[in-house]
């Protein structure tokens, strides 16, 4: 926690916001721009460790608790395999997304929504879990 | 006009690497490095790799030094005098270098439309990410659904990895942990 100052804290409160808005956008938007699932959940644990870096860690752990961000490191991967299952189950290949929906347009990008939504999960609880553990550390 | 930046960039990039070098202070080893992450993101807009550069802002200028400063809040700051001559990394250093450059000259040509990679796969990828109603941006396309194994392969290194970090990070500790406890 830095005491004192100011600026720092009301900017990074006033910033915050807008960085967690841009992983989302970034995020939902990897269909037709730059970014995916990696990028933002890459962001996403970004605002969290700009977070703890100036309200301190203890904060941060209220905001993202290290027990729920660890179990969230294999439910991305889980979520992202679970993906290909009901093509598998109903006779295609296995990731085939067209059997998500009626036409294939359609199909396609909740397939590639889905997965790129465990990428964002797991990334993005990797980076902080790595961060937690690293700060942690450094207070003993 | 775009080759002139790119040189530019390129050029910040060694004065940058060259600045490196001689700094004994890691606090300002990992500052340069973070700005070296950052200017390889400009270069890489540059080079139209608008997804690579964003990556490389990410994680590369921020997350990596996050956990860099970290790290050398445990360590402390200041590199250690060498013990000996250094002869042996400078061996080292310059036969890698060497094989590095030597590697280059088997490297196709920078942006030659002809070599295997621009001809194997990737006109499939095109044509036909218009025609299965693939997303419009095909570098997503190709990530997700016809590589999408791959990716999943990915997304379980990133996993496995975390794990290791975390398996290293914490496991230490619970047994520090035991041993002072064994202790009393």
């Amino acid at each position: 926690m830095i005491k004192g100052d100011v600026i720092l804290r009301v900017g990074a409160k006033l910033l915050l916001p807008f960085i967690l808005l841009f992983a989302l956008y970034v995020h939902f938007h990897g269909d037709y721009g730059p970014g995916g699932g990696f990028q933002a959940g890459v962001i996403s644990a970004g605002t969290i460790i700009l977070y703890a870096i100036v309200f301190g860690l203890e904060a941060a752990k209220r905001v993202a608790p290290p027990a729920i961000v660890e179990r969230i490191i294999p439910l991305g991967v889980l979520i992202y395999a679970a993906t290909g299952l009901p093509a598998l189950l109903l006779g295609h290949n296995y990731l085939d997304y067209s059997v998500l929906a009626h036409d294939a347009a359609h199909a396609h990008e909740w397939g590639i929504l889905l997965v790129e939504t465990g990428v964002l999960l797991t990334v993005s609880s990797t980076m902080l879990a790595i961060f937690y553990a690293f700060a942690e550390r450094g207070r003993e | 006009m775009e080759a002139t930046i790119a040189m530019t960039l390129l050029t910040i990039l060694a004065v940058i690497t060259l600045a490196i070098i001689p700094q004994r202070n890691l606090f300002g080893v990992i500052m340069l490095s973070s700005a070296y992450s950052f200017v390889m993101a400009s270069v890489l807009i540059v080079l139209d790799a608008v997804d690579v550069a964003m990556t490389e802002a990410s994680v590369g200028a921020g997350v990596s030094t996050v956990v860099l400063l970290a790290a050398l809040h445990l360590t402390g700051g200041q590199e250690y005098p060498r013990p000996r001559t250094a002869l042996l990394p400078m061996f080292v250093a310059t036969v890698t270098g060497a094989a590095l450059i030597w590697g280059t000259y088997s490297l196709p040509g920078f942006g030659s439309p002809d070599k295997v990679i621009h001809t194997h796969t990737v006109p499939r990828y095109i044509a036909e990410s218009a025609s299965h109603a693939m997303p419009p941006n095909i570098v997503t396309a190709v990530l997700a659904d016809f590589r999408g194994y791959d990716t999943l392969g990915e997304t379980t290194v990133i996993f496995t990895a975390g794990i290791g970090v975390l398996l290293l990070l914490k496991g230490r500790r619970r047994k520090a942990n035991d041993a002072s406890g064994d202790g009393r």
